[in-house]
């Protein structure tokens, strides 16, 4: 197979920022319209930050408690797709520069996926 | 106010709030945080919460778009992508560490930085000094040819440690205050790389959403992603600069870009006020 160009590598990831999108809107919206179905419910008063629990917050909690439908953490699941999307972007330049056979630029990318993949296993610990 | 209408407001204004965002080349950002915290009168880590969500969203969808003119610098964006991760990941650290008065503060002087970048004059040619030869430039292949009327024109980064530096600040900035921050980036490869303008531009829009990526990761652990708030936001936003974008390549928007500078600069002195009088 042929190396890949630079302006290859832009098209394929372009495509593949747009999959990630519709389906994290799609989640998403599937969420919002479930939780909708209790439209006359008050707004928590949100001037006060409050952290919330795994089931918002850790990638195993969101995924359980969307597993049983909980509305909310099914608008998460839709979230976390939706940032997934640009570490995936990554993860295809990595890929794309090793089939270049680009050494320097294999490394960069795999450092800058290091630091993303840190965030958001490790992130929350603070 | 009950989840309906709550949540139908928020995605009305999002919609607007990304239209002129994408009119005007500043994002949907740098609007959306002080009208949920002003307006809305939400915390300011859920605003900044839903307003990186809604970067990455509007980045990603724009991408397509961008990567058509061929314009974009893949190498020179994931090299530039080390140092915003990094301060993406300072910046978020810094926001549980200093109190939502400094968070204002210091969003109200970006926004007044912003509004104030968006009239610099925007050539449409290879400066002459991105001609220069540039040994670490040329070492890590940060270079490009750029599609002139007359044929392809090459260029050479310039200035790469201060580049980076820059870059450095602008993604601490987008972790701090959950924002692409692209006209510090811009300002980076621009002013500071002197690659030609356009290159920057649409090299910061690829480079904006993975810059966002690495400090969601630790808002979401944190809480300051909210369901409720983030997703009329993110929603909105993302039609919002779809359309935007669509006009642009219609129609002049010199009038709108002036009156939505000034609305910004407004919005960023409110912002200052807010935070040094304790309010936010």
């Amino acid at each position: 197979m042929s190396r890949p160009t630079d302006h290859d590598l832009d098209l394929s990831v372009a495509a593949m920022l747009r999959v990630g999108v519709t389906l994290a809107t799609l989640v998403m919206l599937g969420g919002g319209i479930l939780s909708l179905l209790h439209p006359w419910t008050t707004t928590p008063d949100y001037k006060h930050f409050e952290p919330g629990g795994p089931a918002l917050r850790t990638l195993s909690g969101i995924a359980r408690s969307a597993m049983h439908g909980d509305a909310q953490s099914i608008i998460q699941l839709g979230l976390v797709l939706l940032i997934a999307t640009p570490v995936a972007r990554v993860v295809f330049c990595v890929a794309g520069f090793a089939r270049q056979r680009s050494l320097l630029y294999f490394g960069i990318s795999s450092l800058v996926l290091a630091v993303l993949l840190y965030s958001l296993t490790k992130g929350g610990g603070s | 106010m009950t989840i309906l209408v709550f949540s139908g407001l928020l995605f009305a204004t999002s919609i607007l709030a990304g239209f002129l965002g994408a009119l005007t080349g500043l994002g949907g950002g740098v609007v959306i945080v002080p009208v949920l915290a002003l307006l809305f009168k939400v915390d300011i880590r859920y605003a900044i919460g839903a307003s990186l969500v809604s970067v990455i969203a509007t980045s990603s969808g724009a991408a397509v778009a961008y990567v058509r003119e061929g314009l974009s610098n893949i190498r020179i964006g994931m090299f530039l992508e080390v140092a915003t991760t990094l301060g993406a990941l300072l910046g978020a650290y810094l926001t549980a560490k200093i109190s939502s008065h400094w968070i204002a503060i210091v969003f109200g002087a970006v926004l007044l930085y912003s509004a104030f970048a968006s009239f610099r004059k925007k050539s449409d040619r290879v400066p002459a000094e991105a001609q220069a030869e540039n040994p670490l430039a040329k070492k890590l292949e940060l270079t490009g040819v750029y599609p002139g009327p007359n044929g392809g024109e090459p260029y050479t980064a310039q200035r790469v440690p201060l580049g980076f530096g820059i870059m450095f600040a602008a993604g601490t900035l987008s972790g701090l205050l959950g924002i692409g921050s692209g006209a510090v980036k811009v300002l980076a490869m621009d002013q500071a790389m002197k690659l030609p303008f356009k290159v920057s531009t649409t090299t910061s829009n690829f480079m904006i959403g993975v810059t966002a990526a690495a400090s969601a990761g630790i808002y979401l652990a944190r809480g300051y992603i909210h369901p409720t708030i983030a997703m009329p936001v993110m929603l909105g936003v993302l039609a919002g600069s779809l359309l935007g974008t669509r006009i642009l390549v219609k129609t002049d928007v010199a009038t709108l870009r002036s009156v939505f500078a000034l609305v910004i600069v407004l919005l960023g002195i409110e912002m200052m006020y807010s935070g040094i009088t304790g309010k936010i």
